[in-house]
This record gives C-alpha cells, sequence and structure tokens, in this order.
C-alpha cells in the first residue's frame, strides 16, 4: 500500500498544505467528478475504468503512502477529496472533530455484502459503523527471502516468531544481508509489547519504556526503517528480512514471481500474534460530491468488484460475499484470509492522546538515531 | 524631475519590498503566531493565543512562550534531540560547503581561464543538471550508491574494494548527494568573480619573484574572496535545512533538523512546536549572517 519515498510524498504534502493555508478551498468541483485519495498501489485499475464507464464520472485518484500525510490535511482544513481511505485506528481522533460526514446506508445497498466480524472490529474505532465503510484489512508481519534466510541460519530455519528480530542473537546473523523495518510507531511498538507479554495497546509510559528498550537493541542491525522501500528491495533480493504489511510482501513475491529472478519471498505472521489493521472509506464533511463518493462505495462493494481488488492487490476486503469468487491463491492464503486460530492472536489497537504520542515518537527517534 | 516619474520610481522601489511582504514577511508572521499557540484537538491543531491587534495588550501580558521553553530546556538538558540534530544539521551543511568549494574552485578557474569562445559552453554544461528534476537525480543517486549499484560494480570491478561498500543510507551518501545538488552554487558566483580577476597582475606577482603557489595565495584567492564568500552563503543556508537528501539518501542516524520539523508537524501533530524550531533555526542561521555583514562593511568603512 505504498510506495513512494518519503520525501516525495513529505513535499507534495507540504506544498498541498501551504496551499490550502493560503487559497482556502480548492475549486468547486464539477457534479460528474470524484475525488479519492487512497493508499498508493490499492486498486485494481480497471475497477476504476468499470465505474467510469458505467456511471461517466470522472475520477481523479490520488495517492499517499502514510497515515500521517492525511491526517494533516485533514487537519489544515478542507482536503479537496470525496472519499478518502483511511486506517481504522486514526478514526477515534477524526470522528469527535467533525471531519466526516456520516454514509447514508440507504445509498449503499450493497453494504448487505459486509463481512459481520469486520465491521464488529471496525466498530471500535467507529462506535455503530456510523462513519466509515471498511475497504481493505490486513496484518502487519515478517517478510523474508527464503534462501538467504536459509543460507543464513540453517536449511530447517522456520521465521514463525517476532524473535527474529528482537532476539540479538538471532538478528545479528542477518545483519549483513540487509533488514528493514517499518517507520511507523503504532505498528512496531506494539509488537515489541507483544513480545514481552505486555498488553499491545498499552499507553503505560513504563511499558513504552520497556518497548523502546527492546526496539533499541535490534538497531544495530537494521539497514532502514522505511515503510515502502522494502517492497522493491524484497522483490529486488537485496535484503533479506522486512517487518511489513501483508499485501506489500506479497506483492513484492509476485513481482519477483513476474520478474524471474529467482527471488522467492514469503510472509508470515508471527506465533505471538500480530497487529490487525483496517483501511476503511470515509467522506469528508466538505466533499463536494457526496453522491458519487457513495456510488463508488457502492460499485467497489459488489461482490465481483471487491474480488477483483482483493486479487489484484492481495489484501482481504471487507466483503463477505466476495470470498467465493476471489481466486484460490488469495482465499486460500494464510497470509491474506489466515485461519480461525491465527485470526484470534490477531491485536488491534487504539489511538495514542497527544501526551504518549510526543513520547513514543521521541523513544521512536531514539531507537532509529541509535542515541 | 516629474511628478509621474518620481511615482514610477517609488512604484519600482516597492515591488521588491512588497513582494518581500508578501512572500517572507508574512508567511513569517503566520509561523510565528502557530509558535506562539498551543496544541489542540482542533481543526487545524492549534489553539492560538494572539487573537488579532485589538486584544494586543491582553496577548503581551499572556505572552506564552511555552514552545520555546520546551526547546531551550530540551537543549538545556545535556540529552537533547533538538540540539543534536541542529549541530548535525551545521555539521553536514558545514561540510558540504567545503567539499563544494574544494571542488567548485578549481571548476570555476578552469572555465575562467579557459578561451572566451569555450566559457559560454562550459557554464551551459554546469547549469544543465537543472533541467532534470531534484528529485529524479536524488533518485538517480539511489541507484548509483545502492547494494549492487554501478559504484559498487565499478569499484569492486577495479579491485579497489572486495565487498560492496553499501554507501546509501548512510552520511557519506548524504554528503555526495548535497555536494553534487549544490555545486553549481558554489561554481557560478565563483566562476563570476574569477572571470573579472584581472591576471596581468598574476604577470606583475611572477615578475617580482613569487611563486605560482605564493602568487595564488596572495593575490588570486583574496581577490576571489567575495565570490567564495557568496557560494558558501549559497550553498551553507539550503544545506542546514534540506530535506529530502538526507531524508532519500541518509540512514537512520542521519537527522537534521529539516527532518525533525517534518516529525513534529506529521507524526506529533505538533505545528506550535515545529513552527518554533523553525523560528529558533531562522534566528541560529540569521544572526551570524547579520554579523557578518556589519564586520564586512565596518571593515569597508575603515579601509
Amino acid at each position: 500500500m505504498a510506495r513512494v519515498g518519503r520525501g516525495l510524498k513529505g513535499l507534495a504534502a507540504a506544498a498541498a498544505l501551504g496551499w490550502a493555508l493560503i487559497v482556502g478551498a480548492p475549486a468547486e468541483a464539477q457534479n460528474k467528478e470524484l475525488r479519492i485519495y487512497n493508499w498508493s498501489d490499492y486498486v485494481d485499475p480497471e475497477v476504476l475504468d468499470a465505474f467510469k464507464k458505467e456511471t461517466g464520472i470522472t475520477v481523479v485518484y490520488d495517492t499517499f503512502d502514510q497515515m500521517e500525510t492525511v491526517e494533516t490535511k485533514l487537519l489544515a482544513g478542507k482536503t479537496g477529496y470525496d472519499l478518502i481511505v483511511v486506517t481504522a485506528s486514526f478514526l477515534p481522533r477524526h470522528i469527535p472533530l467533525g471531519l466526516y460526514a456520516p454514509i447514508d446506508a440507504a445509498k449503499v445497498p450493497n453494504l448487505k455484502n459486509a463481512w459481520p466480524e469486520i465491521q464488529q472490529r471496525l466498530a471500535k474505532y467507529d462506535p455503530g459503523n456510523k462513519y466509515a465503510v471498511n475497504y481493505m484489512w490486513g496484518t502487519t508481519g515478517i517478510g523474508y527471502n527464503v534462501a538467504k534466510i536459509k543460507e543464513r541460519l540453517g536449511p530447517d530455519a522456520v521465521i514463525d516468531s517476532w524473535s527474529i528480530l528482537f532476539d540479538a542473537e538471532k538478528l545479528k546473523k542477518l545483519s549483513n544481508c540487509g533488514v528493514h523495518v517499518l517507520d511507523a510507531v503504532e505498528e512496531m511498538f506494539p509488537a515489541a509489547l507483544r513480545y514481552l507479554g505486555l498488553n499491545p495497546d498499552s499507553k503505560n509510559e513504563a511499558d513504552l519504556n520497556k518497548a523502546a528498550e527492546l526496539l533499541r537493541k535490534m538497531r544495530p542491525n537494521i539497514q532502514k526503517f522505511h515503510s515502502s522501500e522494502y517492497i522493491n528491495a524484497l522483490a529486488n533480493g537485496d535484503i533479506c528480512l522486512a517487518v511489513g504489511y501483508s499485501g506489500d510482501i506479497l506483492q513484492a513475491k509476485k513481482r519477483a514471481e513476474e520478474a524471474k529472478n529467482k527471488v522467492e519471498i514469503a510472509y508470515s505472521i508471527p506465533k505471538e500474534g500480530a497487529l490487525m489493521w483496517f483501511d476503511s472509506f470515509v467522506i469528508p464533511k466538505d466533499a463536494a460530491n457526496p453522491d458519487a463518493a457513495l456510488q463508488f462505495i457502492d460499485f467497489v462493494n459488489r461482490p465481483a468488484m471487491a474480488a477483483k481488488n482483493s486479487d489484484f492487490i492481495q489484501y482481504a476486503n471487507g466483503n463477505i460475499a466476495s470470498k467465493p469468487l476471489l481466486s484460490a491463491a488469495v482465499r486460500d492464503n494464510p497470509g491474506i484470509y489466515p485461519p480461525d486460530a491465527v485470526m484470534s492472536r490477531l491485536y488491534t489497537i487504539t489511538p495514542y492522546d497527544q501526551k504518549t504520542q510526543r513520547l513514543v515518537n521521541r523513544l521512536w527517534t531514539r531507537v532509529k538515531t541509535g542515541k | 524631475m516629474s511628478g509621474r516619474g518620481a511615482t514610477a520610481r517609488r512604484l519600482v522601489v516597492a515591488l521588491p519590498y512588497l513582494w518581500l511582504m508578501l512572500f517572507f514577511l508574512a508567511p513569517f508572521a503566520i509561523v510565528l503566531r502557530i509558535a506562539l499557540s498551543e496544541v489542540a484537538s482542533a481543526v487545524p491543531p492549534y489553539q492560538p493565543h494572539f487573537e488579532g491587534f485589538s486584544k494586543l495588550g491582553e496577548f503581551l501580558s499572556g505572552l506564552d512562550l511555552g514552545n520555546f521553553k520546551t526547546l531551550l530546556d530540551d537543549v538545556l538538558s545535556g540529552d537533547s534531540l533538538y540540539g543534536a540534530s541542529y549541530l548535525y544539521s551545521l555539521r553536514i551543511a558545514a561540510l558540504t560547503t567545503l567539499f563544494a568549494l574544494l571542488i567548485g574552485y578549481p571548476l570555476a578557474y578552469a572555465m575562467a581561464v579557459a578561451p572566451k569562445r569555450w566559457q559560454g559552453a562550459l557554464l551551459v554544461f554546469v547549469v544543465l543538471p537543472f533541467w532534470t528534476s531534484f528529485l529524479i537525480r536524488v533518485y538517480a543517486w539511489m541507484g548509483i550508491l545502492g547494494p549492487e549499484g554501478p559504484l559498487d560494480k565499478l569499484l569492486m570491478g577495479l579491485g579497489l574494494t572486495d565487498e560492496p561498500l553499501r554507501l546509501l543510507n548512510t552520511e557519506a551518501a548524504v554528503l555526495i548527494g548535497m555536494v553534487y545538488s549544490y555545486l553549481p552554487f558554489m561554481v557560478l558566483p565563483l566562476f563570476a568573480s574569477l572571470q573579472k580577476f584581472d591576471r596581468s597582475l598574476l604577470e606583475a606577482a611572477a615578475d617580482l619573484g613569487a611563486t605560482p603557489l605564493t602568487a595564488f595565495l596572495t593575490v588570486t584567492l583574496p581577490l576571489s574572496l567575495p565570490g567564495i564568500l557568496a557560494g558558501a552563503a549559497l550553498v551553507f543556508i539550503p544545506c542546514v535545512s534540506e530535506f529530502v537528501i538526507p531524508d532519500l539518501l541518509g540512514g537512520p542516524d542521519t537527522l537534521m533538523i529539516g527532518g525533525v520539523i517534518w516529525n513534529e508537524v506529521f507524526s506529533n501533530r505538533d505545528w506550535p512546536l515545529a513552527s518554533a524550531i523553525a523560528i529558533a533555526l531562522l534566528v541560529v542561521l540569521v544572526l551570524p549572517l547579520v554579523l557578518l555583514q556589519r564586520a564586512r562593511v565596518a571593515r569597508e568603512r575603515a579601509a
């Protein structure tokens, strides 16, 4: 779900932010135009084309690769978008600010296909499922280069635990072949907390300090903290391990297969458990064309369209009716649709308050800089 | 002079001031206002204390320097994130300026002494990289410096190194990218000042028995000092606040102040503190320059 370097995105975001502050509202969108803001590489382009063809609505489709970019735009005021895909854990902070318009369920008949379990988990962030409709969901786990791991750790090595990252002895063996981890506190702290046997959603300062201590130990053997570069790095065989988003790692696997470069990538959900996250459609309160946004939500919730998207981007969707229509490679992949036993070990988190956010970001900066 | 001429002249003089007001002073005022605000869970995410000039008195009596105090406390704590990244930014900028000077000076010199008919073409070569997007050129460096990239292959092929250097995501990569990107800003003012240089002075020095080295050190170098200073300022100042190059080519430990401000705005949602950091940076950068300028003017008056 992420691709461009942070610099590019940062620049674009800063420019957009400045523009929004100076000019205020972008020009009123026309009735026949729908402006969508989504994670990069997070839709099958054919689905967009089919929507345009059927409705005659022009789609302006922009992408981002970090939630912080979206959040900053939302907090600056007008975004100029009609439909945004946001990660659910940000919703409890946004909904009380009145950033979003409620979803008019009457205009989205295909909501009947929604997966009850996903709806229920999502309701933790959006009580009553009033503002958000799930698009895709996934996990944050470990992707690795099968051959390189065997070469370093022995032919019987299995990657099934966070210990490969948090056990310094094990990680050391991989240090010269490249390890990337996500540059995202809300992914890395819960994993460390879980490994320590603490509540992954803990906001307790002592717990967070312990987690930071653990994370600091991995620092000397990490080559890069980045939220999107690992996809290419894995696919090219440049690195041997990455902590990343399930679908991104599976996209790396697909790319390596297509490139026929003999790089075999695998994805593992650690046995201690992993973070489960949800990306959901929301409609900003000041959307110029909310009806087109609802129409689009309904369109992608047709079982066939949801299946098409999931087949393309390698993420599970929140549409239960699409399951029979999925390709077997996606439906039967435990990295995408985990079996029930694994599902029960997945955890979710809630957002940090301002003070805790500052604390974890400071701790994380120290982890990254090694100071 | 006719009245109309005076009006026109005033208008011409007013334009640059208007420009500065609109695009420098006004944004600065906005940033300062945010810096004196408090973080809030709101849109936009801060609560200003300064609400307009009618309430100026009220505002001044309750002036909130909390963000600057946070910054100062942090810098004084000895375990400072902000202080460390300020210093690191200064260090990278200084090294970049030094290397740009070391590479740029011979380059500019060679251009200045080249036959006149070549100079235009040489100048075009220096400016040519600007025709390609800056970002694309930095991305190209990611490829060159990356693992198993052309540079490693070349060095290993020549037998100069036995194993890949893994330069990407290190301080060296940041420096390479910065020197590369800012070199033209050093070369152009140097070229301008060396081109004006009267080379008969060197002949005179030689006649008086100076070796080429002495002549360079006592004649050429002092006379090109304005060019050196202008080039150094043009390289140093943007380098301190550079954000893209350290972000793309650097590693986790190359945290410059631009990256810290990014974190404050995007990760911490703390616009006021980010603004305070930006203003502190401005003060740290501008004050020495003002002092330098004053010293120069004073020296010229004395001479």
